[in-house]
């Protein structure tokens, strides 16, 4: 299932926040979205996922979802958004359990999750018992469970320390390469941006526009953080930032 | 090439005297974290019985102001002894069980109805805010036209009282359900009852069960002012009677079953939260 955006755009109240937005995801890639903080990161992904209306402009979906697609958007937050009441395994449930799936099926898939992210062993944890990362990965989990067409993730890695954000990285890279999957990865981390995105989409500070689009062609698994390559990339996608997030800095003091 | 560090490079324990003597860091972060003392409560308790007994005692606190606590013993025995304790008590937990649920219940089911619907809560917060303050025992008379002397103007009474704070607590902890888990919920394409039931309800109910300390102390409180209304037996009753009479012994030992019964309630929502918010830690 291909994504477009047309020519999006959204105020709240006064404040324009997003401006003449188009974009086209094509399945089976990484969108990387990447720009200073209050761009408007986190409410174009909402919009792309049905969870707020742009004023202006639509976003449309093309082809039909994968076969056992139960949730063809789906979320993954910063704050990972698990239930504390709930074990891990009954975190993954909630997003099967309003599906009509038999039981056995039900836990079959979550088996089937929890092992591709290494969590089987913590299944009857609670979210409180696990540390940052492991609680992201249920999330990953729980994500994975619904079979998406779309996977939409806001600052997965940002809540994070670098060693476990470093882990993850390779943990995604390895799902995507066992099953490549479609997402809109949104960062302020330009060296997550060029470790996991096939296209990188630069936003301008507020309102946000598309300043520019950089596509890496090294294959996910043969990059490694450091790399010449890589470091060139980033280095351009930081000339291409630095200046929007001095002024998008300035216009927070002022404001 | 790296140098390696060695980790036994040596350390200089500077003490001593001489002007590089070496004083330890003192600590200074104590304190601010409630930590569990089970034994304070009980002591403090025998202590101020103590003080009150040997000041009655010894005269320093005449009899006229504070009765003998060993005194108000004799008379929860005897009460007890004679079965008198247990026809007061039968009638009142009754009272007390009915009323309550019926105005701890409904005030949960409005409580959740404000917080989910706007329209819910447009017409029904000013109103429990004007209800609130109220004090029930006022309406007293106009309980026994709406509901006559029996037992329902008393139930009544209890649940109009539980009713309002209840209500307050419970779209307080509705309001308080982290908004990202049921944006979650919804990003899941969960149904409107799912998320009500598996993510609000779970998500307030720590709320709610705080809210129901209150709620059931004022409860107890109540039911002295239900048993003004015309009730041969109740601890309300027996507590009016002896204030009547002035008899201290009997009013003592009336209060000391209320504040009983208030510690029960309050040991018994411990439990519940124990068991159905062991997730918390
Ligand atoms: N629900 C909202 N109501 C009003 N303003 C909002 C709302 N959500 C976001 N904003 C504002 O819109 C701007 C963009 O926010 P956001 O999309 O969260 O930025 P980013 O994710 O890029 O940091 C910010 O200035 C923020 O304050
Ligand atoms: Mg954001």
């Amino acid at each position: 299932m291909d994504l477009s955006l047309l020519d999006i755009g959204h105020s709240y109240g006064q404040t324009r926040v997003l401006e003449g937005i188009s974009l086209e995801i094509p399945a089976g890639q990484v969108l990387c979205i990447v720009g200073p903080s209050g761009c408007g990161k986190s409410t174009l992904l909402r919009m792309i996922g049905g969870l707020e209306r742009p004023a202006q402009g639509r976003v449309m979906t093309r082809g039909a979802a994968p076969e056992g697609c139960l949730n063809p958007l789906t979320f993954v937050f910063q704050d990972f958004a698990l239930l504390p009441w709930r074990t891990v395994a009954g975190n993954v449930s909630l997003a099967l359990e309003d599906h009509r799936l038999a039981r056995a099926r039900r836990e079959a898939v979550i088996a089937d999750v929890l092992s591709r992210t290494r969590l089987s062993d913590f299944a009857d944890a609670l979210p409180r018992q696990l540390s940052g990362g492991m609680r992201q990965r249920v999330a990953i989990a729980r994500a994975l469970a619904v079979n998406p067409a779309v996977m939409l993730l806001d600052e997965p890695l940002s809540a994070l320390d670098a060693q476990t954000r470093e882990l993850l990285m390779e943990d995604l890279v390895g799902l995507w390469s066992r099953a490549p999957f479609t997402a809109v990865y949104v960062t302020h981390n330009l060296a997550e941006a060029v470790r996991l995105g096939h296209r990188i989409a630069v936003l301008s500070r507020r309102p946000g526009r598309i300043r520019e689009i950089v596509e890496i062609d090294t294959p996910l698994a043969e990059r490694r953080t450091g790399e010449a390559g890589l470091e060139r990339v980033q280095a351009h996608l930081w000339e291409l930032m630095r200046e929007e997030a001095r002024a998008a800095d300035a216009e927070l003091i002022d404001a | 090439m790296l140098e390696r560090v060695t980790a036994t490079a040596p350390v200089r324990a500077a003490q001593g005297t001489g002007p590089e003597q070496g004083r330890e860091v003192p600590f200074r972060g104590g304190g601010f974290r409630p930590g569990q003392r089970r034994w304070v409560a009980p002591v403090l308790f025998v202590v101020l019985i103590a003080l009150v007994e040997a000041g009655t005692r010894s005269g320093v606190i005449s009899n006229l102001t504070l009765p003998r606590p060993s005194d108000v013993f004799a008379t929860l025995v005897d009460l007890a002894r004679s079965g008198l304790l247990w026809k007061h008590l039968a009638p009142s937990l009754g009272r007390l069980v009915v009323g309550a649920s019926i105005g701890a219940g409904l005030g949960i089911l409005v409580g959740v109805m404000i917080g989910l619907f706007t329209l819910v809560r447009a017409g029904l917060v000013p109103l429990v805010a004007a209800l609130f303050p109220i004090p029930k025992i006022a309406l007293l008379p106009l309980f026994v036209i709406w509901f006559g002397i029996d037992e329902a103007s008393k139930y009544a009474l209890i649940a109009f009282g539980t009713f309002t704070p209840t209500v307050v607590a419970t779209y307080g902890a509705v309001d308080g359900v982290d908004r990202t888990l049921i944006r979650m919920g919804q990003s899941f394409g969960l149904t409107w009852l799912s998320i009500v039931r598996k993510i609000v309800l779970p998500g307030a109910l720590p709320g709610i069960l705080s809210g129901l300390r209150v709620s059931l102390a004022i409860a107890i409180i109540l039911l002295v002012a239900a048993e003004m209304l015309g009730a041969e037996y109740g601890i309300g009753a027996y507590i009016l009677e002896a204030g009547a009479l002035y008899d201290l012994e009997r009013l003592f030992a009336g209060v000391t079953v209320l504040s009983v019964l208030g510690l029960v309630v309050s040991f018994l929502i411990g439990r519940v939260e124990r068991l159905l918010l062991a997730w918390r830690a």
